[in-house]
């Protein structure tokens, strides 16, 4: 009896309050509508499309279950290629931007404040350059026969030294993936950097002047002050700058198509392969659902650290 | 007992010493340090040097050997080919409209809904909220093939609606905008609304004028999405006079041995000013926008 007369009135205060919030989704309707239709309708509606056979015609779509995913991971040798590329590709931006963002940061922090802007403005400036400016001059600078690399390296002794003949950045398997980890680095620590630096600002000078008056060194102040002090931010960076290195397209479109000999095979971009070059709308997007996998589960763990490490 | 005495001031005097020299290394790596900085710095402008005087230089200089730090025969030729002979103008036209679009619709839909979150509080608003963040997250690719699909069934390809309509919700931008908002105190919306002001006339003329530095951030931001979404401008423009600016220079690319380098770091150049004097002027709000959205959530 008592149930069945508190089930209508918390029914009424439910939609009462929904009502009464009624502002509140009227301002939100402006962002939510063009969301749904142009982000989460197409994030289903590729989940959707990784189990079907599905080309330009529509009318041909055909489900097929798990085979995209069967044929991704037991015949199609390129698409394997392509996988472990990107996450070596990972392996060596990621940790590369991590550190060098955080010995610029470092750095750079105590000098004068003209000198730390034209830091921060250095290497801020490949980013608002943007990835294909940066493609189109990358591939002139690391031409073989004219490039400024060869030539700088030349002067500098390095091929001399080595007693090798010049490199084709490039165009050769061993250096190319390499080369195109070196572009990607240079476009990725002026995020990071801003970010240290601003985490840097926000440390109590206080804390710098006990650790001074009981004696520790610079040394001991940046591993046990500094640095602890900087880890969500440490955090943060690290979970961005991963998913957005795994995303890596425009440099191997532009600068070597994935080659040579597949040497520069990324995840997305067998996906712009197959989906726009081979119009196989269906095998493209189950390797979307792999990277979005793969990313998530990254993304995930990278984020339970963060919750544990730091108390927001 | 004088002996000891003695040794104990030898002992401090080379400790002393040592402590002078550990001193003195350290200053050393210091500025060693700070060298690498600099130097750093300098690689980090090298590619954008390189780029602009490449541009200034005849294709016979481009691939000489050793290279030429300095255009010696400057030239404006590279320039005239792209101005004049392609539809280059126009490319960036479609950019500016492109970039403009994304960030107007991003600015609109972005501080309507930021402030219902940052502001109000209403049933699912954490669902609905952490919704936007972790498609905000995730990558992108997966829709999108789907919205590729959508645009061809809208026939929408080679038109801006393609290349805006499908940004107006700007995830990023919400949560800036939450994030600033969070921070303009109760008191003057309490205010406003017993002074009979309507729930727009709250937004509009007390929280709206308030978030001027947010807003500032998130159009930079949104304009810079709008002009650098390489991928997705690339498969819906086809038409020689829809394309990009960034797209249309980088099928200069695609044509290397036919074209001259110099033509190519012309494009290259030009997709590059305008965001550059963006970055120049707004530099402050570049710094804004990345910091809020990050320390501290």
């Amino acid at each position: 009896m008592t149930v069945l007369a508190a089930y209508p009135e918390r029914r009424r205060t439910w939609w009462q309050k929904i009502w009464d919030a009624r502002a509140a989704y009227l301002f939100i309707l402006p962002a939510y509508i063009p969301f749904i239709v142009f982000v989460l309708y197409p994030l289903i509606n590729g989940l959707r499309l990784s189990f079907y056979e599905a080309g330009v015609n529509k009318a041909k779509w055909r489900f097929i279950g798990f085979d995209n995913f069967v044929r991704l991971f037991t015949r199609d040798d390129v698409f394997i290629i392509a996988l472990k590329n990107t996450f070596l590709f990972v392996l060596i931006v990621v940790p590369v931007v991590v550190v060098i963002s955080i010995f610029l940061a470092v750095i750079v922090f105590p000098l004068p404040r003209a000198a730390q802007s034209f830091v921060r403005m250095s290497f801020y400036m490949p980013v608002v350059s943007g990835g294909v400016v940066l493609a189109m001059v990358w591939i002139w600078i690391f031409n073989r026969d004219f490039g400024l690399l060869n030539y700088l390296l030349e002067i500098a002794g390095f091929y001399k030294l080595l007693g090798i003949p010049k490199i084709g950045w490039l165009a050769q398997t061993e250096t190319a993936l390499l080369s195109l980890a070196m572009v990607v680095i240079s476009w990725s620590i002026g995020q990071p950097l801003i970010l240290f630096l601003a985490a840097l600002g926000n440390i109590s000078e206080e804390l710098y002047d006990a650790a001074k008056i009981d004696g520790a060194s610079g040394w001991q102040i940046f591993w046990k002050i500094t640095l602890p002090l900087l880890r969500p931010t440490t955090l943060f960076v690290l979970v961005t700058t991963t998913i957005n290195v795994f995303q890596v397209f425009v440099v191997v479109l532009l600068m070597t198509l994935g080659g040579p000999a597949n040497a520069t095979q990324t995840i997305v971009y067998r996906i712009y392969e197959n989906a726009f070059v081979f119009y196989k709308y269906g095998y493209g997007a189950a390797m979307g659902v792999v990277l979005l996998l793969i990313v998530g589960s990254i993304a995930y763990f990278q984020f339970k650290l963060l919750g544990q490490e730091v108390e927001y | 007992m004088a002996d000891f005495t003695v040794s104990q001031a030898e002992a401090e005097r080379l400790q002393l010493q040592k402590a002078i020299w550990s001193a003195r290394l350290t200053r050393l790596l210091w500025w060693l340090a700070v060298l690498a900085v600099f130097v750093g710095s300098l690689l980090s402008l090298m590619p954008i040097y390189w780029m602009i005087t490449g541009s200034f230089k005849i294709q016979h200089d481009a691939i000489a050997y050793p290279p030429e730090l300095f255009p010696t025969h400057p030239t404006l030729q590279n320039w005239e080919k792209l101005l004049v002979g392609m539809p280059t103008l126009r490319w960036l036209l479609n950019s500016f409209i492109a970039a403009s679009g994304v960030a107007l619709l991003g600015v609109i839909t972005s501080t309507l809904a930021g402030y219902a979150f940052g502001k109000k509080r209403f049933p699912g608003q954490n669902l609905l909220f952490w919704l936007l963040l972790l498609t905000m997250m995730l990558p992108k690719q997966i829709s999108l093939i789907p919205l590729f699909i959508m645009m061809r069934d809208l026939k929408w390809f080679d038109t801006y609606f393609a290349l805006i309509i499908p940004y107006a919700a700007y995830p990023f931008g919400i949560f800036l905008v939450k994030q600033f908002m969070q921070g303009i105190p109760n008191d003057l919306l309490d205010a406003a609304k017993i002074d009979g002001a309507s729930e727009f006339g709250v937004f509009w003329h007390v929280v709206l004028p308030l978030t001027k530095p947010a807003v500032g951030a998130l159009a930079i931001f949104a304009f810079m999405f709008g002009w650098n979404d390489y991928i997705w401008q690339l498969v819906v423009t086809n038409k020689q006079t829809m394309l990009t600016l960034p797209v249309g220079v980088s099928k200069l690319v695609a044509g290397w041995a036919t074209i001259d380098i110099g033509v190519g770091m012309a494009g290259a150049t030009l997709a590059f000013i305008p965001m550059l004097v963006i970055f120049l002027l707004f530099q402050d709000y570049f710094v804004k926008g990345i910091t809020v959205g990050a320390v501290k959530g």
